[in-house]
């Protein structure tokens, strides 16, 4: 497998808490990986490490062999990096469709200062109405964001972040909030993008079901660091990885 | 030459206190309550102008007059903050500062219609006037008055955030609001105690400054910028951040119309922009 | 995003209106038409300031600042050298010019943080007009500033010195402006700075150089600020340092938060009903500012999105 992401010795600390502390780690083109750990172990920080929202104290990160550690966060979506976040994060008072074309338009290069309406981009219009179906929002384009129930919004909250057709995609907790019935499109709505659109997902997600059912690989982070990574079958025996999560149901 | 500048350090050290005084307010509003007043200058002129009532109008002694524009400025900044803007709370702060500039309107107003647009000086209460000799001129005894006054205020200040049960309530406050409310604190009511208290402190700038200053409709929306300015400089918040730029824009403000006085003003925005782009956080912070 | 009310209604309305704008020298009398191009200059002052405000979410409290570069410029330029072209044009472009270089600062901050140095950049524009007085005249201001001719040298030269000529210029251009605003904030511009106003981060991680943006916002904002203040230059024939003061920030302000901040209209609705309803007022009292402070706590409290959003249909 092509290696498509590489995490080099990445460290951030805020005050006195170290975030992330010294963290390796290859992900290949095409393996579903899941980062768990309990709260506070560094994940959400890791994925705004590597996906720009600030930068780290030492380490650096290559994406497709071209180092990205110091580039803006606009620039590593526009290199095929995208991420969703674990608190709803949408356009709320856009309508749905606007929601999924300012992705869009951002990858056409569409969105400097031009004369031309918004509503006359065609192509840019039919792709984020593709996704829109294939999000199964199609019948709500028209809706303000805000006003979906928790469940489209989540599902919106993915649109957004497959809408730069991205070739690495981050993942924070797709299924938080959701119910049984909604985790389950979610989940359907990540293998479909993994298998059809060849982008290769990250997932950091607190039920174990989603991720043992999902993931092709495990990582294990605990107080910043690497705990144990590998194939789902091999975390659920380790050891170390069952200290961490003494009482949690693995 | 020495002299000239020791002497006109003093005078803007009594200018700074005013905007002590007022930037006090500002800042213990913004830093609990997260809203940043834009009516505050307006309090000031509303304690000056009662101020005036009740001493230049109705002859009552100054230090009853000026307790008298506490409470009535107090009071007139509960009705505000219970009344108006603990509705809003949950809103776009952009909201707020728009409600606050509303009141600017309303109140700047108000007291053109009940006061009139003219300016008033009432004369310096009898056992303050006069002059010390100090570095060979005179230092009218009233400036010396303000300075105490000043003074005495932080020191008040200092005490009961550091020293007292509520001052530690409202700092816990100020830090998380739902964390205070977690463990019991009426945080509503936190806020209306130190809005009042903010509104208290700017009235007592403006009262105090009524024999020296003139009084007039326009001194709150020229107050408010120079609070601005002050607050910017000292940290969004921090009260000991307030105080030290008070003095310094005092004091520079003394030197600045004595050196530069053409471009006074100019700079002492520039200051504040290069301070909101270098340090928004303020230069006295930690 | 707010629904509109239906084209089939509002197109014959807009025409007859513009209609009615073109007709208005004919069937009023001067005043009225002052006040026209009062209220347009307003609504081109205030359209920019939404641009900021409710289309990307910045409140700037120092627009005055780039009025008044706007007056300022071209009335040093007519004074120099008699022609409105090249007046309100030079006007527009000190004040694009300024806006872009303050710009390049202001936009490194947001929120509260972005009004205080907004207000800051203003205040200091305000300070220059008031003190450099071999420039701008101090607080006598420049005084004389002509209504020159409309002139491209060995094709034509049009007088617009009469009231009723003038308002012609202030109207084309105040409907040009306005329509390339109507345009723009269709564009795919105006949508990614909606996304903006709703989620600078989400915007950012859409791939979006969020900064830019609110740059050229803010660019655009002064330069219909400064296209304002060009246009009121000759028409009052004087320009004074109160113009640049932080207090008249506030006008597109107040005449945007009236008219409503979500809808395209709301801003030119707004700078209408500021002068009309002022007209009103100081009928009766000298304090009309008490009654604006009134609507603007009103409007706070109880529909922050303004007059507007009550035309404006629920959405689906």
């Amino acid at each position: 497998m092509t290696e498509l992401l590489r995490i080099e010795r990445a460290a951030k600390r805020f005050g006195e808490f170290v975030a992330v502390d010294g963290v390796t780690l290859t992900l290949p083109a095409g393996r579903l990986t899941a980062i768990i750990g309990p709260n506070g172990a560094g994940k959400t920080t890791l994925i705004n490490l590597v996906t720009g929202a600030f930068l780290p104290d030492s380490g650096v990160m290559h994406f497709k062999s071209e180092a990205i550690t110091h580039l803006a966060a606009h620039q590593r979506v526009h290199r095929g990096l995208s991420r969703s976040f674990q608190i709803i994060n949408i356009f709320a008072r856009l309508s749905v469709l606007e929601n999924i074309l300012i992705p869009v338009l951002s990858r056409r290069r569409r969105t400097a200062v031009s004369f031309h309406v918004a509503q006359r981009e065609t192509d840019a219009i039919a792709e984020a109405r593709q996704i829109l179906r294939e999000i199964g929002l199609g019948g709500k384009e028209n809706v303000p964001a805000g006003a979906l129930s928790h469940g489209d919004q989540r599902l919106l909250e993915l649109g957004i972040a497959v809408g730069p057709a991205p070739e690495l995609c981050f993942l924070d907790e797709p299924s938080s909030g959701l119910t049984p019935v909604e985790r389950s499109t979610v989940l359907e709505l990540i293998r479909k993008f993994s298998a059809e659109r060849r982008t290769t997902f990250v997932i950091v997600e607190h039920d174990m079901d989603v991720v043992f059912s999902l993931a092709d690989w495990i990582v294990v982070m605990n107080r910043g660091q690497v705990l144990a990574e590998g194939p789902p079958a091999e975390i659920r025996e380790n050891r170390a990885v069952r200290e961490v999560y003494l009482g949690e149901d693995l | 030459m020495t002299e000239t500048i020791a002497f006109q350090g003093l005078i803007g050290l009594s200018l700074a206190m005013y905007l002590w005084l007022i930037s006090a307010g500002l800042t213990i509003i913004f830093g609990v309550l997260r809203i940043l007043n834009f009516a505050h200058g307006s309090l000031f002129m509303v304690g000056a102008y009662l101020a005036y009532t009740f001493y230049g109008q109705m002859g009552l002694p100054f230090g009853v007059a000026i307790l008298l524009s506490l409470l009535g400025t107090g009071l007139l900044g509960f009705v505000m903050e219970r009344g108006f803007l603990s509705r809003i709370y949950k809103v776009d702060e952009a909201y707020q500062l728009l409600l606050t500039f509303g009141f600017i309107l309303i109140l700047d107003d108000a007291v053109k219609i009940i006061w009139g647009g003219v300016f008033k000086i009432p004369p310096i209460p009898a056992f303050l006037e006069g002059a010390w000799p100090m570095f060979g001129k005179s230092f009218p005894v009233y400036n010396v008055f303000v300075i105490a006054v000043g003074l005495a205020v932080a020191v008040v200040l200092w005490a009961v955030f550091e020293k007292t049960w509520w001052g530690r309530i409202v700092r816990a406050t100020a830090s998380d609001r739902e964390m205070a409310n977690a463990i019991g604190v009426n945080v509503p009511r936190v806020f209306s105690g130190v809005f009042v208290l903010g509104a208290m402190l700017a009235a007592l700038g403006g009262a105090i400054g009524i024999p020296v200053r003139v009084v007039a409709p326009g001194i709150g929306t020229a107050m408010i910028i120079q609070a601005f300015i002050i607050t910017v400089i000292g940290g969004l918040g921090n009260l000991k951040g307030a105080f030290l730029s008070s003095l310094i824009v005092g004091v520079l403000s003394a030197y600045g119309t004595l050196f530069f006085p053409v471009f006074e003003l100019f700079f002492i925005f520039a200051i504040m922009a290069v301070v909101l782009l270098v340090r928004p956080q303020g230069l006295f912070a930690r | 995003m707010t629904g509109r009310l239906s084209p089939r209604f509002t197109t014959p309305l807009l025409a007859l209106l513009v209609l009615g704008l073109f007709l208005l020298p004919w069937i009023a009398g001067r005043y009225p038409v002052y006040l026209a191009m009062q209220i347009l200059i307003l609504a081109v002052f205030s359209l920019g300031f939404n641009l900021l405000f409710g289309y990307t979410g910045l409140l700037s409290f120092g627009q005055a600042g780039f009025f008044a570069v706007g007056a300022y410029g071209s009335a040093k330029i007519l004074l120099a050298v008699p022609n409105l072209i090249l007046g309100i044009a030079g006007g527009v472009a000190a004040a694009g010019v300024a806006a872009f270089l303050l710009g390049i600062l202001s936009v490194r901050h947001t929120r509260i943080y972005f009004s205080m140095l907004t207000l800051a950049f203003g205040m200091m524009i305000y300070s220059l007009a008031w003190k450099w007085r071999d420039f701008t005249g101090g607080d006598d201001g420049l005084v004389g500033v002509p209504r020159a001719p409309i002139d491209i040298p060995g094709l034509l030269s049009i007088s617009v010195a009469a009231q009723d000529r003038y308002y012609y210029v202030v109207l084309v251009l105040s409907l040009l402006a306005i329509a390339a605003m109507y345009r723009l904030v269709r564009s795919p511009l105006g949508l990614t700075l909606q996304a903006i106003r709703d989620s600078e981060i989400r915007t950012e991680f859409a791939g979006v150089p969020v900064r830019k943006y609110r740059l050229v916002a803010f660019t655009i904002a002064g330069v219909y600020a400064g296209l304002a203040g060009a246009l009121l230059a000759p028409l009052e024939n004087t320009v004074t340092p109160p113009i640049a003061h932080w207090t008249m920030s506030a006008e597109p302000v107040l005449a945007t938060l009236i008219g409503g901040i979500h809808t395209f209209g709301g801003p030119i609705v707004g700078a209408f009903l500021f002068f009309v309803i002022k007209d009103i007022i100081v009928r009766y009292t000298e304090y009309w500012l008490i009654w604006f402070g009134v609507i603007v706590v009103a409007l706070v409290m109880g529909f922050p999105s303004g007059i507007m959003s009550i035309f404006a249909q629920r959405p689906k």
